[in-house]
């Protein structure tokens, strides 16, 4: 790949067609199944997806609620009515010779979705580049139109035998249900467009509207993207889209690669060409693949097989009412009842069914808090005065973010593995709550939980008789610990005297003496807190 | 060649069926053994279904035989339109490109009538694609006039017409995009059912024009047209342009009492150009029908004109996308010829439409293009609209409009071929009913000479009334067809079938 340095003469305008394959039983206009992992070509085939003679399209009223569901999430119109049209061209994939499509009335149009971008200010504008700590984030909201989002299905795959003169075609995914969304070119980097891109996606997940999975192609994004001088309102004489991009973080390359590109053609005097790119995602570069621009006439008209899609005030009610809480309202309560950092947030938003799994371990933790504090009227659970780290009480801050950290780590990691949801998991949030609770109440050490946490996640069953069978209680009671602590003291009296004498280092052998002969199971913080004591004049 | 069973009535048949008077199988062979001697150069069927049907008879002659009441069809054979898509049965549309087709499913009306065990002879001769008026652009031969072999059977459901008028069947489904039901009807001297669009399903059937395509039959009286109707209509969830009207018991409510029955008659369809005889016939027919206690009003439906240049329009539009999907791919003729993808679309689409199919897929390619379609399609669906509106004015004042069929008596045989417009003009007077998806049927209404200079021996050729219903109003065309038959002859007379060389 070519290195392009970077500017700040031009500015980048980029638009974006993306499509989502819904998430539907069967087909778009026909009752094959619709199953994006079928593997065996030609099995979700019918009479209807092969366009054999006779056969006439019935829409599929799930793909349509779908649709208006994305359609209102995303802040669009949907008119009263609707039509398809028929978009044609000859493709050995499309088996009509032509795509049932929306032409000049989609389900939805002119909406929009909010995201957050965060900006990196410079201490002072004419550092040219201010070192690292310097740098300060500022969070800014963005409004990026959505021109329309229109029904359509897909067409099937041409498969190029290697060696072989002849081409194959698999219809398997020919006539699935998809949904295309067409954006305002208002995004301008390639962050943005991430983070664009993966608010869509959490929003159409949130809906059950399709599993927005790139690299199955499930979601595929193709960006317009052409660069003009700052201030500049007009659009740009020419666009380039890119195709072939499979994942967020390559969309995010090829922009910002692109945007370098065709920087430097302006710079030096050109034009870019209005050409389509694919991403080659080895070489980290963007390639043309096509540069004859066809003015392809796809002789639209409405399509006379399906009567006009009609939304009555109520139908749209009952979707509205339906509506499920979107990532952007998660976010606020989030912020708001759970004071988590934003990293921690915006991670937990990325996965649906976690944050269901997580709200259910917050739900079980404060069950206890309540029952404690109903037990313990007086028990300030912030008391940090006394200046001891031991605390029985349950900390709600702490166990939040204990969970947070539980289910964006070692659970995310195990049920990816595994590729399961949160909810097909065979630990319960109650005994998931459980184990934070023993961790924070210093029960257990950090490595025993992981250990546990392994055993529940296989198997199940309740965490506290897993550290039982495993023999993992970590001991935090002072008397067996300063009994410990008495025999290391008394077997290692040069290390006691260097500690005496200012060497911090041996108190971190004698910590490291008594946990073996604590069997590894001793509470360092207390450990820790009791050696100092007994040190101490 | 005997007649035993040749043009008996539906309800005559099924007595004989029911009386174990004669079994289906019987007559099934009756029928097959009369196409297999009379068809050869009337050339009404493209595939006869000899053996399948034989199996079905045989179904129906065990259901028959055990006890309980049998489905008023079960048993009694029939034909359909090659538009039909018939599982296990080839089916062409009259077009090499489908030559060797073997439908693996059925179309709804074929699956319907199957339930009721009626059995299905064969698979007859049309325009190819159901694109034309004569029957002449089949790829399989020109049917003939069972009332003169030198003439056309007109179209497109040519083969269905002639079938039911040689009786070869008592009934033979057709379809109707603009007028080839009611055109072969009033030409073969036979009764045609073209059904309200909606009425009935269009799943399996091969599209020519899919908002005007409609499905019915050619038979032998409206009383028979009732019954058939009842079996075939109804909504299907896999046409979502069938609607949810439910299918009235058309022969039970049938009624030849006409007394307050209001008649329409468009002067625009007497148009220039008639044959004078045809006219005379088609007035006697209307004083007949006024004689039997209706209200006969002369009414006006002034944009009629246009309808035959709508039609022109919307009919190839729609025609040249409908036929895209016979590219080569996947089934149907693939050319040996190709060197890459492109020829594989050329060479085979070349090689296997015919010149009207050509003809109609560049007309409508040409006018769906970016830049023509605002001036063509777009204005042509506006005036499609003031037709619509025409139409339902003119149904507030009357039950149901009287017209000609056709304007003229069975043209020669041969004089369609070279002549792309001949359909365009065989068409004007029963387009409009297309374009408005109203019901329409054309009963026989009497003879008429042609005016060709060549007089055939007999008395003259069949001359057609068309009834024209409001949407939905199957019922009306039904009660004044079935009035006229019960006082006329017409549809009782046939021709004399010869075998030919």
């Amino acid at each position: 790949m070519k290195e392009y340095p970077k500017s700040t003469e031009y500015c980048a305008v980029i638009g974006f067609e993306i499509h989502v394959e819904l998430a539907t039983k069967s087909k778009m206009f026909s009752p094959a199944p619709n199953n994006p992992d079928e593997k065996t070509p030609n099995t979700n085939i019918d009479e209807i997806v092969t366009a054999q003679p006779g056969t006439l399209p019935v829409a599929n009223k799930e793909a349509i609620r779908l649709a208006a569901m994305v359609g209102l999430a995303l802040n669009c119109k949907i008119d009263e009515w609707s039509k398809f049209d028929r978009k044609h061209y000859f493709y050995p994939d499309l088996p009509k010779g032509y795509q049932i499509s929306q032409y000049d009335q989609p389900i939805s149009r002119d909406g929009y979705l909010d995201i957050v971008v965060s900006d990196t200010l410079s201490a002072s504008s004419d550092s040219a580049s201010p070192p690292e700590g310097e740098k300060n984030k500022v969070l800014r909201s963005m409004r990026i139109g959505i021109t329309r989002a229109h029904l359509e299905e897909d067409a099937g795959k041409n498969v190029h035998p290697e060696g072989l003169p002849y081409s194959l075609v698999d219809y398997n995914r020919a006539g699935c249900a998809l949904l295309e969304i067409v954006t305002e070119p208002e995004i301008e980097s390639g962050e943005e467009a991430k983070i664009f891109l993966t608010e869509l996606r959490n929003i159409i997940r949130y809906l059950g509207a399709s599993d927005c999975d790139m690299e199955k192609g499930t979601m595929r994004c193709e960006p317009n993207i052409s660069v003009r001088k700052p201030g500049e309102t007009t659009l740009p004489k020419y666009k380039v889209e890119v195709k072939n991009i499979n994942s967020f973080k390559f969309a995010e390359a090829a922009i910002n690669y692109e945007i370098a590109r065709q920087t430097e053609i302006l710079k030096d005097g050109g034009i870019p060409k209005q050409v389509t790119m694919g991403w080659n995602e080895k070489d980290n570069c963007t390639v043309e693949q096509r540069s004859k621009e066809e003015a392809n006439d796809y002789r639209y008209f409405p399509e006379p097989d399906l009567p006009i899609l009609q939304f009555t005030k109520e139908y749209l009610n009952k979707l509205r009412a339906e509506m499920p809480e979107l990532p952007a309202q998660k976010r606020g309560r989030f912020k708001e009842e759970y004071n988590l950092p934003d990293a921690d947030v915006e991670n937990l938003l990325n996965w649906k069914e976690l944050t269901f799994y997580f709200e259910e371990v917050i739900s079980e933790i404060d069950e206890w808090i309540e029952q404690e504090s109903n037990g313990n009227n007086n028990h300030n659970n912030n008391d940090n005065s006394s200046g001891t780290p031991r605390r029985a009480e349950l900390d709600r801050n702490l166990l939040i973010k204990l969970a947070s950290n539980w289910c964006l780590q070692d659970f995310s990691a195990a049920l990816n593995a595994k590729l399961i949801n949160p909810a097909d998991a065979t630990i319960t949030p109650e005994n998931f709550a459980e184990l934070l609770k023993l961790i924070q109440q210093g029960k257990i050490s950090g490595s025993a939980a992981k250990q546990v946490f392994k055993v529940m996640f296989e198997k199940g069953g309740e965490p506290l008789s897993i550290v039982n069978d495993l023999g993992l209680t970590q001991v935090s009671d002072e008397s067996a610990i300063a009994a410990a602590l008495d025999k290391v003291i008394a077997a290692n009296e040069k290390a006691v005297a260097d500690y005496k004498a200012g060497q911090q280092k041996s108190f971190g052998f004698l910590v490291g003496m008594a946990m073996k002969e604590l069997k590894g199971k001793g509470n360092p913080q207390v450990i820790n807190e009791l050696l100092k004591k007994k040190l101490t004049p | 060649m005997t007649e035993e069973f040749a043009y008996k009535s539906l309800t005559e048949l099924r007595k004989l069926l029911d009386d174990k008077s004669v079994s289906s199988v019987e007559l099934t062979q009756y029928f097959l053994s009369r196409i297999k001697s009379l068809d050869k150069d009337l050339n009404s069927f493209i595939t006869v279904a000899e053996k399948e049907a034989l199996e079905q008879a045989k179904i129906a002659d065990d259901f028959i035989s055990s006890p309980g009441e049998n489905p008023f069809l079960c048993g009694i054979p029939y034909a359909a339109k090659d538009m039909f898509l018939t599982k296990g049965i080839r089916t062409t549309a009259a077009s090499k490109i489908l030559d060797q087709y073997i439908p693996p499913y059925d179309a709804t009306i074929i699956s319907k009538l199957k339930n009721e065990k009626a059995v299905l002879l064969g698979k007859t001769n049309q325009d190819q694609f159901a694109h034309g008026s004569s029957g002449e652009s089949s790829a399989y031969g020109f049917t003939l006039n069972p009332w003169d072999k030198t003439r056309m059977p007109a179209g497109s459901s040519s083969g269905s017409g002639a079938s039911v008028a040689a009786g070869f069947s008592p009934y033979a489904l057709g379809t109707d995009t603009g007028g080839s039901i009611r055109g072969p009807a009033a030409i073969c001297g036979v009764t045609g059912y073209k059904p309200t669009y909606g009425r009935n399903s269009r799943y399996g059937v091969i599209s020519m024009a899919s908002s005007m395509d409609t499905q019915g039959f050619l038979c032998l009286s409206v009383e028979d047209a009732a019954h058939i109707t009842e079996y075939i209509s109804g909504q299907d969830e896999k046409d979502a342009t069938t609607g949810p009207v439910e299918v009235p018991k058309y022969h039970k409510n049938l009624s030849a009492d006409l007394k307050g029955i209001k008649i329409g008659v468009p002067k625009e369809y007497f148009m220039e150009g008639m044959e004078p005889e045809v006219e005379q016939r088609v007035r006697e027919a209307i004083k007949q029908i006024e004689d039997l206690g209706a209200e006969i009003i002369e009414v006006s439906l002034p944009n009629t004109h246009y309808g035959q240049m709508v039609y022109a329009i919307i009919c190839p539009s729609e025609v040249s996308s409908n036929l895209a999907k016979y590219d080569g791919i996947r089934f149907g003729h693939t050319t040996k010829e190709a060197k890459d993808l492109m020829e594989v679309y050329t060479k085979s689409r070349a090689e296997g439409f015919g010149d009207e199919a050509k003809r109609r897929i560049m007309t409508g390619t040409y006018v769906l293009s970016a830049g023509y379609y605002d001036a063509y399609y777009k204005r042509a669906q506006k005036i499609r609209r003031l037709l619509v509106n025409e139409f339902a004015e003119v149904f507030k004042q009357v039950d149901v409009l009287l017209t000609p069929t056709q304007p003229n008596v069975a043209p020669k045989s041969g004089i369609a071929q070279n002549d792309p417009i001949f359909a365009y003009i065989a068409d004007r007077l029963v387009v409009n009913a297309n374009l408005a998806g109203l019901p329409a049927i054309s009963v026989p209404c009497g003879f008429a000479r042609p005016t060709d200079g060549d007089t055939p021996s007999m008395d003259g050729l069949p001359v057609g009334l068309q009834i024209i219903g409001p949407q939905w109003g199957e019922q009306k065309i039904f009660n004044v067809g079935y009035a006229y038959q019960q006082v006329t002859e017409w549809h009782k007379k046939h021709p004399e079938v010869s075998s030919g060389q």
